[in-house]
C-alpha cells in the first residue's frame, strides 16, 4: 500500500491535557455532537483504504456466519427460542432484577445500581478509589473487558478525569485506545484499519503507555498479536483492579457471563483483585438453562464460529481464588424509557452478536464512524435515538440510515424487526419535526422544516383519485412535451440532482398506464 | 394484443388457468405514470391465461414512500383508499413485490395507528388477497410455464421488499426458467441490496449512488443484455448508473418478459 492512501492515525483533540494525560485521548468531542449520518457518511466514503478494508472483513464474516448458521437444522427454533426468553424477561424485567439482586448479592457481590451514565461513572470511580486506597502513580490503573456498557457511559475518560488509567486488553480495543480513535464496530472495534496500520500504531504509540513494541515489528498478524501480548502482560499482572461488563446475568443464581474471543478478558476476570462488572439492566437471564439457546445463537451470530473460545461464568468471589472483591453496577441509562415503549422494546432484547452490522451494505459502505453512536449499524440507528432520544441532528438522522433492505431482521437471532423499528423511529422524529414546525409558525413552511409540508402536500394528492388521475396527466404531458427531444435526462436541478447527479433517468412515457387502459379497455375489462 | 394459443406450441395449455377468475389490477403509481409498460404486459398477460382483468379508477399509491419516511397520519387516508377501492375485489394483483410487501406488512399496522377497528377489518380482507404477479401466477393459477418466448440472456436482481417483506421466494426465478429462449445468468451478490430504498436516495445520496454503483458493476460482469427484476423503482435506480456508464444493459420488469411471445417478437 502506498503511503499517500494510508488513513492517518487519528490525532487527539486535547492536545493541552495530553501531558496531564494517563492514557490516549480519543479525538475531541461527545459522540452525540457529530455530525449528521449523510455528511459523516460522505466523508467516510472517500476512505477508499477503509472502504476496502470493510468490504473485506464484511463479506468473509457474512460468509462464515451463514455457513455455520445454515449447519443447524433448528436454528429458526432456536432464533424463537431466543426471541421468546428474552421477551418474558422484559415482560417482567421487575422481579427478574430484584431476583438478580438477591442471587448476586448471596453470592458475596455487591450490587449497585445507576439511573444514568453520571451515576455508574460515579459509583465505578469511587469503586476505584477505595480498592487502588493510597496506591500511586502507575498503580493509579484498571484493566477492562471489552464491554460496550462502560463505552456507552464514556467510562474511561470519566475514570481519566479522576486520575486513573483505564486500559484496553481486547486486542482490537487496544488498537483502537493507542491510535486516538473510537471503535467502529461493536465486536471488531478495528475493523476499519488494516495491518499496516496497526504496526504503525504499535511502533508509535505503544513505548508511550507502556511496553514498547518490538523494534523491527512487521505486519505478520501473530507478530502484531505477539507485540500486544508483551504490552498487555504487564499491565495484566499489575493491575489490582479489573472492570468488565457482562453478555448475560442470571438471576436465578448470580452468575454473570463474559463471552469472548481471546482470553484476555478472562485474564482480567481471574488476575485483578477487586472486579468490577458494569451490566446494562437488559441484560438479565431468567435461568442456567437459558444460556444453552443464547450460547448457540451468540457465537455463531457474531463471529461465525460453533463455539465461543472463552466463557468464563463465574457466581460471586471464591476464596483463594480469583478476585476476592466483586461488585455489581447495574445501569438504566434510558433503557427503561426504551421498555415503555411497546414497539421500541422489542431492540432491548439485543445480544450486540454484530450479525447486523455486518450484513448492512449500508454500514459496509461507511463503516462505523458514520453513526456518531457507540452501536453502529441497524442496531445503532434505532436503539440509539432511544437511548438519547431524537432531538440531536445525528440522532434524528440514524433512524434514516437505512434501505429498510431487511436483510438485518433475516440474521437477528433475536428475531428484532429492525426495519419496523427504523420506521417506528422515524415516526418519532417526524412527530419531532411537526411539533417543532407547529412551534416555529410560519417560519416552519421553510427549510428545514419544508419535508413534513411536502409530504402533507403529496399525501393529500395520492388520497385523493381525482387529484391523482389528474397528476398523472400531467405527467404525460411533460412525456409528450420532451417527446423526441431526449432520451434521457442528465443533472436535474435540487433535490432531484441529488438522483441525476450519478445516474441517468430516462424520460417519462407519453401515456400512462390508466389512459392506455382506458383507451384499450371497457371498464368491466372486456377489450375495447 | 396478441394472445398465445398455447396447444399449437405443443405445451401444456396454460390458456385456461385464469378463466373465470377477474382480477383488479393495482399497477402501483409509479408504474402509472413512469413505467406503464410494466401492468400493460401484466394485463395482457393476465389476459392471455384468460383473465379478466380490471383497473379500478380510484386507485392511487400503497402509501410506502409516505409511512417509510415516518408520515403515519398522512399514509391513513391512502391506505383507506386502497381499502376501499379493492375491497370488493377476489384478486388483487400488482406488478412490485415492494408495493404488495408495504400492503401486506403496513397497512394493518396503519389502521391501527388511526385506532380504525372498521378501517382495520376491510385491510385484513383486502391484505389476503393481494398478490405480487409472481405469486398469483404460481400459487393461484397454477401455472409456471406462462407460455412466453424471450430470446436474450438476462440475468435477475431479486429486489429487497419482494425477497424479504412480500416473500416471492423463488417464484420469480421459477417463472423465468420456463420461458423458452431465455439465457439466465447468475447475479454475483444477486441479494445484496441496491442501495435505492425510496426517500433513502434522496436524503443519503452519495452511500445510495455507492451501493448501486456495486449492484450495476455486478450485473455488467454478467453479460445481460436485459436486467430483470419485479420493481421498477429498483431497476430505475440500477439501470440509471448502468446508463451513465454506457453499458448497454437494458432494465426489464419481469412481467414484461413473461409477457413476450413468439408471435409478438
Ligand atoms: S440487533 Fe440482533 S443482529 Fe443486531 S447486534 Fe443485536 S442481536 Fe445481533
Amino acid at each position: 500500500m502506498s503511503k499517500a492512501t494510508q488513513v492517518p492515525v487519528r490525532r487527539a483533540g486535547h492536545t493541552d491535557l495530553e501531558s496531564t494525560r494517563r492514557t490516549p485521548a480519543p479525538p475531541a468531542g461527545d459522540l452525540i455532537d457529530s455530525p449528521r449520518f449523510p455528511v459523516q457518511a460522505k466523508v467516510e466514503l472517500g476512505n477508499p483504504v477503509q472502504r476496502k478494508n470493510l468490504h473485506h472483513a464484511m463479506t468473509t464474516i457474512r460468509a462464515k456466519r451463514t455457513k455455520v448458521a445454515a449447519e443447524l437444522d433448528n436454528w429458526e427454533d432456536l432464533r424463537l427460542a431466543g426471541e421468546a426468553i428474552k421477551n418474558r424477561t422484559l415482560r417482567h424485567l421487575d422481579q427478574y432484577l430484584v431476583q438478580l439482586e438477591e442471587s448476586l448479592t448471596a453470592a458475596g457481590t455487591t450490587v449497585h445500581w445507576a439511573r444514568d451514565a453520571q451515576e455508574a461513572n460515579a459509583i465505578i470511580v469511587g469503586l476505584v478509589n477505595e480498592a487502588l486506597g493510597d496506591a500511586e502513580g502507575d498503580a493509579r490503573e484498571v484493566v477492562k473487558v471489552k464491554s460496550m456498557a462502560t463505552q456507552e457511559i464514556d467510562m474511561n475518560e470519566a475514570l481519566e478525569e479522576a486520575g486513573i488509567a483505564a486500559w484496553e486488553t481486547d486486542l482490537a480495543e487496544l488498537i483502537v485506545q493507542l491510535g486516538h480513535d473510537r471503535p467502529s464496530h461493536i465486536l471488531v472495534p478495528a475493523i476499519h484499519r488494516n495491518r499496516s496500520e496497526v504496526r504503525e500504531i504499535f511502533l508509535e504509540e505503544m513505548g508511550r503507555y507502556g511496553r514498547p513494541a518490538p523494534e523491527g515489528l512487521d505486519t505478520e498478524p501473530a507478530n502484531l498479536a505477539g507485540a500486544a501480548r508483551l504490552h498487555l502482560r504487564e499491565k495484566f499482572l499489575r493491575a489490582k483492579v479489573a472492570i468488565s461488563g457482562a453478555n448475560f446475568a442470571v438471576a436465578e443464581t448470580g452468575t454473570l457471563v463474559v463471552v469472548e474471543s481471546e482470553g484476555n478478558g478472562r485474564m482480567c476476570l481471574t488476575l485483578a483483585e477487586t472486579l468490577i462488572s458494569v451490566v446494562g439492566i437488559e441484560k438479565v437471564l431468567p435461568t442456567v438453562e437459558d444460556l444453552e439457546v443464547f450460547l448457540q445463537l451468540l457465537p455463531r451470530s457474531s463471529t461465525g464460529e460453533r463455539m465461543n473460545p472463552y466463557t468464563s461464568l463465574w457466581t460471586g468471589p471464591t476464596a483463594g481464588d480469583g478476585p476476592q472483591t466483586m461488585h455489581v453496577v447495574l445501569i438504566d441509562n434510558g433503557r427503561t424509557k426504551v421498555l415503555s415503549d411497546p414497539k421500541g422494546r422489542e431492540a432491548l432484547r439485543c445480544i450486540r452478536c454484530s450479525a447486523c452490522i455486518n450484513v448492512c451494505p449500508v454500514y459496509e459502505k461507511v463503516g462505523g464512524h458514520a453513526y456518531g453512536s457507540v452501536y453502529p449499524g441497524p442496531i445503532g440507528s434505532v436503539l440509539t435515538p432511544q437511548l438519547r432520544g431524537v432531538t440531536s441532528p445525528v440522532d434524528a438522522s440514524l433512524p434514516y440510515a437505512s434501505t429498510l433492505c431487511g436483510a438485518c431482521f433475516d440474521v437477528c437471532p433475536v428475531r428484532i424487526p429492525l426495519p419496523d423499528l427504523l420506521v417506528h423511529m422515524r415516526h418519532k422524529v417526524v412527530e419531532g419535526k411537526k411539533a417543532k414546525a407547529e412551534a416555529d409558525g410560519l417560519k416552519g413552511l421553510l427549510h428545514p422544516h419544508a419535508e413534513p409540508a411536502i409530504m402533507k402536500a403529496t399525501a393529500q394528492v395520492l388520497s385523493s383519485p381525482k387529484l391523482w388521475a389528474a397528476a398523472t396527466a400531467a405527467g404525460s404531458l411533460g412525456g409528450k412535451a420532451l417527446k423526441g427531444r431526449v432520451a434521457k435526462f442528465g443533472p436535474l436541478p435540487w433535490p432531484l440532482s441529488k438522483w441525476t447527479n450519478a445516474r441517468d433517468v430516462p424520460i417519462p412515457p407519453t401515456e400512462s398506464f390508466r389512459a392506455w387502459y382506458a383507451r384499450t379497455h371497457h371498464e368491466d375489462g372486456s377489450l375495447k | 394484443m396478441t394472445i398465445t394459443s398455447p396447444t399449437t406450441q405443443g405445451r401444456p395449455a396454460a390458456g385456461a388457468a385464469g378463466a373465470g377468475k377477474t382480477v383488479a389490477l393495482f399497477s402501483t403509481c409509479a408504474n402509472d405514470v413512469m413505467f406503464p409498460q410494466a401492468p400493460m404486459a401484466t394485463t395482457q398477460l393476465l389476459e392471455r391465461l384468460g383473465c379478466r382483468v380490471v383497473f379500478p379508477k380510484k386507485q392511487t399509491c400503497c402509501g410506502q414512500p409516505l409511512v417509510n419516511t415516518g408520515y403515519y397520519d398522512e399514509t391513513v387516508p391512502i391506505v383507506r383508499n386502497f381499502a376501499e377501492t379493492f375491497a370488493e375485489y377476489d384478486y388483487v394483483v400488482a406488478p412490485s413485490g415492494s408495493c404488495v410487501g408495504a400492503v401486506r406488512h403496513q397497512h394493518q399496522m396503519l389502521a391501527d395507528h388511526a385506532g380504525d377497528a372498521g378501517l382495520r377489518r376491510v385491510v385484513d380482507g383486502v391484505v389476503a388477497r393481494t398478490y405480487d404477479i409472481s405469486e398469483f401466477l404460481i400459487d393461484v393459477l397454477g401455472v409456471e410455464d406462462v407460455g412466453a418466448y424471450f430470446p436474450h440472456v438476462v440475468t435477475y436482481h431479486p429486489t429487497c421488499h419482494s425477497m424479504r417483506v412480500a416473500h416471492v421466494g423463488d417464484r420469480p426465478m421459477r417463472l423465468l426458467q420456463a420461458v423458452r429462449g431465455i439465457t439466465i445468468r447468475d447475479l454475483p451478490d444477486a441479494d445484496r441490496c441496491c442501495g435505492f430504498g425510496g426517500t433513502f436516495s434522496l436524503k443519503n445520496p452519495d452511500v445510495s449512488v455507492a451501493m448501486a454503483a456495486d449492484k450495476a458493476r455486478n450485473v455488467a460482469s454478467t453479460g445481460a443484455e436485459y436486467l430483470v427484476a419485479g420493481d421498477n423503482l429498483c431497476l430505475l435506480n440500477i439501470s440509471g448508473v448502468l446508463r451513465r456508464q454506457h453499458s448497454g444493459i437494458l432494465p426489464i420488469h419481469i412481467a414484461e418478459v413473461l409477457a413476450s411471445t413468439e408471435e409478438a417478437s
